[in-house]
């Protein structure tokens, strides 16, 4: 079963078509980019697939329940660590932890248990007991991510993670973001070609709402008939018209 | 459990701001002493402390409009509550999270101010209690103001309506500072249509110890209280659907 199938997915703003028509199938384990410039549509299909947004049209299958349909069944499946910094500022990086582990109802001893965990995969604890709001933006993305993945799910959603941060960070976080690979499909969204080439199993290139291609970038590499994949990105994008 | 976890962030958020605390419990116990120590110079029947302590406590609640729209409207501009919205969460638990914890703050604000007066001279007895008591439609009405701003409003916009313009109308029309009927006509009627002035006078009535002062403010405070409380979930709920 597929972690992600979509069929003719359409948002509409008013006159505004932020997606058109997205036809997609994401498996299982895998890590999906979505690729494009601002604009081309890859939050609003995010905020779909999360139940953040009602699709103007079409379906969408998360870990096989329907987002329009069963969104609590979709919600207790996925992980989502959206594109602005999302930390209670004022609370310390382990409240931050904790207030997620209480919200999904988990025991004293599991909260614990999850805190040392994830300070230890994502190396937090210099942090823990330092407010999440006082740290650098680098630092508040690995505690965003931290959060997401607290309910241990199956599907974790990656809005624009690299946004804003120095190349340091970015690398940091590419790291750990590899670390998670194979243990849960994450859907990745970016606007960066480098992030994309590095992280994805596959990447899907978006244009003002629609797909234009998917593949793995030796796939978009031999499509457009280049070795480089920024030119295939924007081999793909001009095919489409500028 | 997952509504209680949530409401005890939003009280540690609060309560960590030191502006809130500053705004919240500085200011009016300032207003406490500057306007008991100028009524000692000038005497002012309103500035006796017996009368103007309950006044006090209810221009006070006002802030708590500031710091709960506040914390909703960033929470809304962060992404924080739509981290949040991907979660078991449901708006019952939003909405609880955010009224529940303003109330202790409230009670706390209020007793505070009772026990600062009391060194300043005001008179003890057991109507503190029931004065206490009786401030609490005032807080649900001005915590529901706040969730109805922060649902409707951004951090600025938040800033400039309840942090001034909110608060000013709390000060003017709730008859703790002047005497209405010194300014009389529309103004004075328009105060009476309002809430501000109710609450404080039901405030002064219940420290008196007369229900039957109490009695005719009872009603437009409760009204008030219920009718914001209703429309601020309405609002929440709508803005929840929108994201």
């Amino acid at each position: 079963m597929e972690a992600v199938k979509t069929s003719a997915l359409v948002k509409r703003y008013k006159t505004l078509t932020a997606v058109d028509g997205l036809d997609l199938e994401i498996r299982q384990g895998e890590l999906f980019s979505l690729l494009g410039v601002n604009g081309a549509g890859k939050t609003t299909v995010i905020k779909m697939l999360t139940c953040l947004a009602k699709p103007s049209g079409g379906e969408a299958l998360v870990g096989g329940y329907s987002i329009t349909k069963e969104p609590e069944g979709v919600k207790s499946l996925i992980g989502v660590s959206p594109q602005e910094t999302a930390i209670a500022p004022n609370l310390s990086v382990k409240e931050n932890l904790e207030l997620i582990c209480g919200i999904h109802g988990f025991s004293r001893e599991k909260t614990r248990e999850k805190c040392r965990e994830l300070s230890r995969q994502f190396s937090l604890d210099g942090v823990l007991g330092r407010k999440a709001g006082k740290l650098s933006g680098g630092w508040q993305r690995r505690v965003s991510i931290a959060m997401a993945l607290i309910s241990e799910p199956r599907i974790l959603f990656l809005d624009e993670p690299t946004l804003g941060l120095d190349v340091l960070a970015r690398e940091e976080l590419w790291e750990m973001i590899r670390g998670l690979k194979g243990r849960v499909t994450i859907i990745l969204t970016t606007h960066y070609m480098e992030e994309a080439e590095a992280l994805s199993d596959r990447i899907g290139i978006m244009k003002n709402g629609r797909l234009l291609a998917v593949g793995t970038v030796e796939e978009l590499n031999r499509r457009a008939g280049t070795r480089d994949f920024e030119r295939a990105f924007v081999a793909i994008v001009k095919e489409d018209g500028v | 459990m997952r509504m209680l976890t949530f409401a005890k962030r939003c009280a540690r958020e609060i309560l960590r701001d030191p502006i809130n605390l500053a705004f919240g419990l500085g200011f009016p116990l300032v207003l406490l002493v500057l306007l008991s120590t100028m009524q000692k110079n000038i005497p002012v029947h309103l500035f006796e402390i017996d009368t103007l302590t309950p006044g006090i406590t209810v221009f006070g609640l006002s802030f708590l409009t500031l710091f709960s729209a506040t914390l909703i409207a960033r929470d809304r501009e962060s992404a924080f509550l739509q981290r949040l919205y991907t979660t078991p969460l449901t708006g019952f638990d939003f909405i609880m999270g955010y009224m529940l914890p303003l109330l202790p703050i409230a009670l706390g604000q209020v007793v505070i101010c009772y026990l600062f007066a009391i060194p300043l001279g005001l008179t003890v007895s057991v109507h503190i209690f029931w004065a206490v008591l009786g401030s609490l439609p005032m807080a649900v009405f001005n915590i529901a103001l706040g969730l109805l701003c922060g649902s409707l409003l951004g951090v600025k916009q938040v800033g400039g309506i309840c942090g001034a313009l909110l608060t000013n109308l709390s000060a003017w029309l709730s008859g703790v500072w002047f005497d209405l009927a010194l300014v009389g006509g529309g103004f004075e009627k328009l105060a009476y249509v309002l809430p501000f002035v109710h609450g404080a006078e039901l405030e002064k009535a219940l420290f008196q110890g007369d229900l039957g002062l109490a009695v005719p403010h009872i009603l437009p405070v409760l009204l008030y209280s219920g009718g914001v409380t209703a429309a601020a979930v309405v609002c929440f709920l709508e803005q929840m659907k929108k994201q």
